[in-house]
């Protein structure tokens, strides 16, 4: 099997042209998607028997929730690939995963929350998704208060890569640990749905909108990471053609 | 001078030089080598003794705060009791953080024992261990005095020991790694504890349980078996990954 | 219309859910493309420091 196209992957003028090409491949779809999905949601989908219209919320919250945790792993993933075979293009990766990735746990945050009022009463509770979504926000945070803490790029890539990773490993432990907290003093999480099955008309919705986030996602994470490779590279004479462009 | 401040302290300490060197004809075995850098540690540190102070009155402290923000009452207190102590704990630990690393950065042994022909990770679980030593121990031995105070009975104090010893190795290395990945930092307070805090949550959830479950007169082996496991995995992981961090910002 | 907009009774909820939503979307949009273009510009300066020989 050829490794070529990792070895390529690993060109910072060969990836930053790529994801200028990728980009639209992905954006478009990705607007479509969301658009289609999110209208599907409030208008097509019919109401749920025991939330009512309430439960539209998840049309939001569940993307949103979804993108926070898919980001983080890709996140912790390329910081790896970046620490072991020091690859200046995953840490890049990395870097641009962690502003997006913060956005969504507060948008998950916030729409949960607002979830949670009609449902439970309260605009907090201290439900174990809820709860490991706001630890979540604090490892983003502290992803981003690292990095910030150094001047020089490569040591910031090389050891928020190893929190980063850290952070990847121990967020099932972390997890674990809430809900086990959790099951002790209350029952367990009232956010379900109606019904153990959701028929078509409210899952496709659903399914779009999980789509067309992921590949929202994608297409942020390629604008940025043409950001984060031309700030890591200094001198080089692709530069000036890929700039000219 | 980079070796300056090694020559310049006696005994264990500078045994422990030597026995670091890279020069293979003079390095010591790996058991040793440990042990020295942990002696070394417990001497510096007990030159300066009142700093050694600092984190146990910190504690003790912040567990006053309670009462005097809440209420006297002792059953009210008693409630509380558990999570107060390992609050309290949490952030008299992270308090204490500051002395592991701070001395040995600036004067050059960190340098030293990275370039030594032992392993890092095993030298920093020796120095990890001797900040458990001076700091956790000993915070594990003032719950017990700090829960008293709050209303719990005498009969609770050998589970809150327990759960206290077990509890404070796991937050000693997760705070080694924190310190590790902040070496150098000026002002790195807040985000050391950004970073320690929700990595030590796990041991938070079950220390307090296991005490909580103490207090009430109950058996708290399932909690207590968790916190063991927490410490095992920080144990086998977390010396390796400082020394990761470690060589990040020594490059 | 009326009925939709006040999605049974779940509107306060609702609506401000999809509007942050929207407004996460459209920072992260503006955001990115903001990066992008201060890292241009930076590698442009560089760029030209270099040729002109600073």
């Amino acid at each position: 099997m050829s490794w070529t196209w990792f070895h390529k992957l690993a060109s910072p003028p060969y990836v930053y042209a790529l994801a200028a090409r990728l980009t639209p491949w992905f954006a478009w779809p990705a607007a479509l998607l969301i658009l289609g999905g999110l209208y599907a949601g409030l208008v097509l989908a019919p109401p749920d028997y025991q939330q009512g219209e309430g439960f539209r919320i998840i049309y939001v919250h569940a993307p949103t929730a979804w993108l926070s945790i898919l980001v983080y792993v890709v996140m912790g993933v390329s910081a790896g690939i970046g620490l072991i075979w020091r690859m200046k293009v995953a840490h890049a990766v990395a870097a641009s995963c962690a502003p997006i990735g913060a956005s969504f746990t507060v948008a998950a945050l916030v729409t949960g929350s607002l979830w949670g009022k009609p449902m439970w009463g309260t605009f907090w509770e201290w439900d174990p998704r809820l709860v490991s979504e706001l630890i979540l926000l604090f490892l983003y945070l502290g992803y981003l208060g690292l990095r910030a803490g150094f001047d020089d790029t490569q040591r910031a890539d090389r050891a928020s890569a190893l929190l980063a990773v850290v952070g990847l490993v121990n967020v099932p432990i972390i997890h674990y640990s809430v809900v086990w907290w959790n099951s002790l003093h209350q029952a367990p999480s009232v956010m379900q749905l109606g019904k153990p099955k959701m028929p078509a008309s409210m899952l496709t919705p659903l399914l779009m909108v999980l789509l067309g986030f992921t590949l929202f996602f994608v297409a942020l994470l390629l604008v940025r990471l043409r950001a984060e490779v031309l700030q890591r590279e200094r001198s080089a004479s692709w530069l000036r053609e890929a700039l000219r462009a | 001078m980079r070796s300056a401040g090694l020559s310049a302290h006696s005994g264990p300490v500078a045994v422990a030089a030597v026995a670091v060197s890279p020069d293979t004809a003079l390095r010591a075995p790996a058991l040793t080598a440990a042990r020295l850098a942990v002696s070394r540690d417990l001497t510096l540190a007990f030159r300066r003794r009142s700093q050694l102070v600092q984190p146990l009155a910190f504690f003790v402290l912040v567990t006053l705060l309670f009462p005097l923000a809440i209420s006297p009452e002792l059953a009210r207190l008693r409630s509380i009791a558990a999570g107060v102590l390992w609050v309290a704990a949490l952030l008299a630990s992270l308090l204490a953080l500051e002395f592991l690393f701070r001395d040995d950065a600036q004067d050059g042994t960190l340098e030293q024992y990275a370039l030594a022909g032992q392993s890092l990770t095993w030298l920093l679980f020796a120095k990890t261990l001797a900040h458990w030593l001076l700091t956790g121990l000993p915070l594990s031995m003032m719950a017990p005095i700090a829960a008293l105070s709050l209303g719990v009975g005498a009969a609770a104090l050998p589970g809150i020991l327990v759960s206290m010893v077990v509890g404070t190795v796991t937050l000693s290395l997760i705070g080694a790694l924190a310190s590790a990945l902040t070496l150098g930092m000026k002002r790195s307070g807040a985000l050391l504890a950004l970073l320690t805090l929700p990595l030590s949550l796990p041991v938070l959830i079950y220390g307090a349980r296991a005490t909580e479950l103490a207090i009430a007169g109950n058996a708290y082996l399932a909690p207590l078996e968790l916190l063991a496991a927490l410490a095992v995995l920080a144990v086998t992981l977390a010396p390796l990954a400082a020394a990761a961090a470690v060589r990040i910002s020594l490059e | 219309m009326k009925d939709f907009l006040d999605m049974g009774g779940y509107a306060a909820y609702v609506w401000p859910a999809y509007a942050v939503t929207l407004i996460v979307l459209f920072l992260n949009i503006a955001w990115a493309r903001s990066a992008l273009a201060r890292a241009i510009a930076g590698a442009r300066r560089r760029l030209g420091a270099q040729e002109r020989g600073t």
